[in-house]
């Protein structure tokens, strides 16, 4: 329960972020939206190895963070929660590729291990990307901008009554877990068919629920269609920030920057 | 405007599982009247308001909204003229933001956007709510949360208002601003509830219902007074006008 | 299972969420074509009530270990394929942004495995057929935990295709599948059970919700020649997977990923493939951190209690070990963890 309970706190907390009024927050959400799409592309079609390479995006993600104000410690904390299906895969890398690949002094680095930490790397950068997303455009927004960018207006008020109705339906979720809990004394988990009497009465009264909200919605004449009003409109502004944004990310996906600034380096010392 | 009534005739409501909520109940709403509808748990008051926005279609007898019987061709316009409040405004809120909840209606009324616009800044002006515009619901109050499910109705500007349980859940104050705001309103007003206090304030007619039929429907004072029909309806007079000095609001006022 | 963008190639995750985007749009039409607008506000609510109902767990019979609901072959059941469809992308869409489970990229791939198979593989197929109109108890027992057995074991494949193919991962096809597949069998057989229960007890209290559905003809008229080509279709591609699977030698499958991967190098013939599994054996007799817990979002660290890092061995070379390993594994399994519960008792 403190866990989902936790996740909810995310929830409530990434919307108090959304709210802010930062340069990054008053972008149009459809600019987020696909300047995220973007970085993720680039970040993933980096090869198995790269590593350095992709270091620079991590440096466009820490200016956008401090830019829109989200705390890097809580981008940080969600990275290390994360179910890691990333991290347990990839640590079969080490194990399966043994081909040596560089050299630090006396040790020598196999290819496992480097794919490992870019896989480690590549998992950062992509879920730090969709975080930052949500907070600084707000669920919502970024519904209604994917529909602007052709999602089916059906599946976006499904998300939006989905993510409307998470805080009801978890409030009553651990209003019937209590009510058991008060009435059992052993701590252990739920029994299976216990399990299905608190989850069946959930879903009966889920059922009640959207019958109520289904009379709500006609009594307000409900045709079949939810029509949402919201107006973006992009400013040269948006356009600006998107046009130089994306020539980055191509920038520094087509050029390894770390490698030539390592050159340099070395051939001045040298 | 006399054509705002609402009429009920002896209507029949029975549940598929085969309980009998209504049975055979009657009675006339004239415009601009505030009646109230109360009777125990389970008398039938809820599935008696179903009715008059055509949810539920009558079984037996009739429902007339103004100059229309309810029927399934006039629903739509039914719906227009009546505007429900629920019990749980979370059922009513179901859009991302208080805004996109009020606009919801005038948006299906095919409104043009300067006119939806209009609607919603004074529904939500009226109700007091208008700083919880771009909120979400999930973050409102119960109060504020009753307030704006009214404004998401007001937006629709009907001629009557439905409400069951309005005052449930909420703490004394929030109570109080609902009952002011409530006041305030010139609709016809139909509200079924518990809370006989509020009655008192609110309503000048009162029907008792019990066990789907009509026990008592008159001056709400009367009824009140009326010790034998409140122990038979399972009901009990108000605290106000009980003789306490200090549960009457008198000290107060 | 989520599949993470940290996995994936652009090609793969790109062709997979074309996929999907297709098929939300092609859903999209057609919920929005039946008339049924009751659909509207219950799956948004459905869609919240599977988020609820995951943060319950309960405990997994003759283990000690602790599993959730999916939920894919309910709303499956609840709602048509077309609706739940919509559904079950919408949860994996907020679990992928808030919760950062999978990411952008490999939405595509989740909704994919864990949206396509329950609505348009177990739901019409085995379930529909198996429950009918007139759903029993044991009917709806059949038929829901075989739907959910058949759903996880193709999404877990997909999950392994998906991962193999875009090679960022090394790990081969084989012995991955080896392990996937098994402890989805038993991660389906428990969602299969808390599905029944869950459907048996809205049968019991309200038979009409389920007879709704049921009476509903989201697929048009299901007639028996259909559904047996769609099971032949289902066999074929499941034989074909098992077979892979089953195959002792390395398959030429197995070395052109190899070759994917840019591991063709591999300077030594003992480094080769066998050498490499054998090494992987030798060095992981356990899967840490994989459970029954894994499939759900956010609790990876929860996740190292011992009952549930009990996870089974790798039986890379041998055949058909997939099955019988599994089994075993269960069984390991179900030891541990009565043993674990003793413990817990006796302290
Ligand atoms: N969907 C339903 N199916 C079957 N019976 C129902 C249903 N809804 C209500 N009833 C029954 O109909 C009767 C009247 O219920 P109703 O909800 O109208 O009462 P009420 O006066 O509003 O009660 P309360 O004060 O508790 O809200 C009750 O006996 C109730 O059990
Ligand atoms: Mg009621």
């Amino acid at each position: 329960m403190a866990k989902i309970e936790s996740a909810f706190f995310d929830l409530s907390y990434l919307d108090a972020l959304a709210r802010r009024n930062t340069c990054i927050h008053r972008l149009d959400p459809r600019i987020k939206v696909i300047a995220t799409a973007v970085f993720v592309i680039c970040v993933v079609s980096f090869h198995k190895y790269a590593i350095s390479a992709m270091l620079p995006f991590a440096l466009v993600l820490v200016l956008v963070m401090g830019l829109a104000e989200v705390p890097a410690s809580y981008v940080a904390r969600k990275l290390l929660i994360v179910s890691p299906f990333a991290v347990m895969v990839g640590i079969f890398n080490p194990l399966l590729d043994h081909q040596p690949l560089m050299q630090l002094g006396p040790i020598v680095i196999s290819g496992g291990w480097i794919s490992f930490f870019s896989i480690l790397l590549r998992f950062s950068l992509t879920v730090s990307a969709v975080l930052l997303l949500i907070a600084s455009t707000g669920f919502n927004a970024v519904c209604m901008a994917m529909v602007k960018l052709g999602m089916p207006r059906i599946f976006a008020v499904q998300l939006l009554m989905l993510y409307r109705y998470i805080f009801v339906l978890v409030d009553e979720g651990i209003r019937i877990h209590q009510a058991r809990a008060l009435r059992s004394f052993q701590k252990r988990g739920l029994s299976m068919k216990t399990f299905s009497h608190l989850v069946g009465q959930l879903l009966l009264r889920t059922l009640d629920r959207a019958q109520r909200i289904h009379l709500a919605m006609l009594c307000r004449g409900f045709d079949g269609t939810i029509r949402i009003q919201r107006v973006f409109t992009i400013t040269k502004g948006d356009l600006f920030f998107l046009a130089n944004c994306c020539t980055v990310l191509f920038l520094l996906r087509y050029f390894d920057l770390p490698l030539y600034i390592g050159r340099l380096l070395t051939r001045l010392l040298s | 405007m006399s054509h705002h009534i609402v009429e009920v005739t002896d209507l029949t409501h029975t549940y598929p599982d085969g309980t009998m909520a209504v049975r055979g109940i009657s009675f006339r709403i004239h415009h601009g009247e505030s009646v109230a509808v109360v009777g125990a748990n389970g008398a039938g008051k809820s599935t008696l308001l179903l009715h008059l926005n055509g949810y539920l279609t009558p079984q037996h007898g009739s429902v007339r909204i103004g100059d229309f019987p309810l029927t399934k061709a006039t629903v739509q316009d039914i719906r227009k003229t009546v505007g429900m409040i629920f019990q749980d405004p979370d059922d009513q809120l179901f859009m991302p933001t208080v805004y996109d909840d009020v606009a919801f209606g005038p948006l299906n009324l095919g409104l043009p956007p300067e006119e939806v616009e209009i609607r919603v800044q004074d529904a939500l002006v009226r109700t007091a709510v208008a700083h919880l515009r771009e909120r979400p619901p999930y973050k409102l109050s119960g109060g504020e949360k009753r307030a704006v499910a009214i404004a998401t109705v007001l937006a629709m500007t009907p001629d009557i208002l439905v409400m069951d349980e309005p005052s449930s859940n909420l703490d004394p104050r929030a109570r109080r601003t609902l009952i002011e705001l409530l006041a305030g309103f010139h609709h016809t007003k139909i509200i079924a509830t518990h809370d006989l206090d509020m009655v008192l304030d609110l309503c000048e007619r009162t029907i008792v219902i019990h066990e789907g039929t009509i026990m008592a429907d008159g001056p709400t004072l009367d009824i009140f007074n009326d010790m034998e029909l409140l122990a038979r309806s399972h009901l009990e007079k108000p605290f106000r006008l009980q003789g306490c000095p200090i549960c009457s609001g008198e000290l107060s006022r | 299972m989520h599949m993470a963008d940290a996995l994936l190639s652009p090609a793969v995750g790109g062709t997979m969420w074309v996929a999907t985007a297709g098929t939300i749009a092609h859903c999209a039409k057609k919920v929005q074509r039946d008339l049924d607008d009751r659909k509207i506000p219950l799956m948004g609510v459905l869609g919240a009530f599977i988020f609820a109902a995951q943060m319950i767990n309960f405990t997994i019979p003759a283990t000690g270990s602790s599993g959730h609901l999916g939920g894919g072959m309910i709303l499956a059941i609840l709602l048509g394929p077309y609706a739940a469809f919509l559904t079950i992308a919408s949860v994996l869409t907020v679990q992928a942004l808030f919760f950062a489970d999978g990411g952008l990229l490999a939405l595509g791939c989740n909704i994919f495995n864990l949206g396509i198979f329950p609505c348009f593989i177990s739901y019409p197929l085995i379930y529909k057929p198996i429950a009918g109109r007139r759903p029993s108890p044991t009917k709806i027992a059949i038929g829901a935990t075989l739907g959910a057995v058949v759903a996880l074991q193709l999404g877990a494949l997909g999950v392994v295709v998906e991962t193999v193919t875009s090679g960022i991962s090394s790990l081969p096809l084989k012995p991955f599948l080896s392990v996937m597949l098994p402890i989805h069998l038993a991660i389906g057989l428990v969602e299969g059970l808390v599905t029944t229960a869950v459907v048996s007890f809205v049968w019991k209290a309200r038979p009409e919700i389920l007879e709704l559905t049921a009476a509903a003809k989201p697929l048009g008229a299901l007639n028996l020649r259909n559904v047996l080509a769609g099971l032949m279709v289902a066999a074929v591609v499941t034989g074909g997977a098992l077979s892979w699977f089953a195959s002792s030698s390395p398959d030429g499958l197995e070395w052109s990923m190899f070759k994917v991967t840019g591991s063709e190098e591999l300077d030594a013939p003992e480094e080769g493939v066998h050498h490499t599994l054998a090494t992987l054996q030798e060095k992981t007799a356990f899967l840490p951190d994989y459970g029954f817990k894994q499939s759900s979002p956010t609790e990876s660290i929860e996740n190292s209690e011992p009952e549930t890092s009990s996870w089974p061995m790798i039986d890379s070379g041998t055949s058909t070990s997939g099955l019988v390993g599994g089994i075993l594994t269960l069984m390991m399994a179900a030891a541990l963890g009565l043993l674990f519960k003793r413990r817990a008792h006796t302290v």
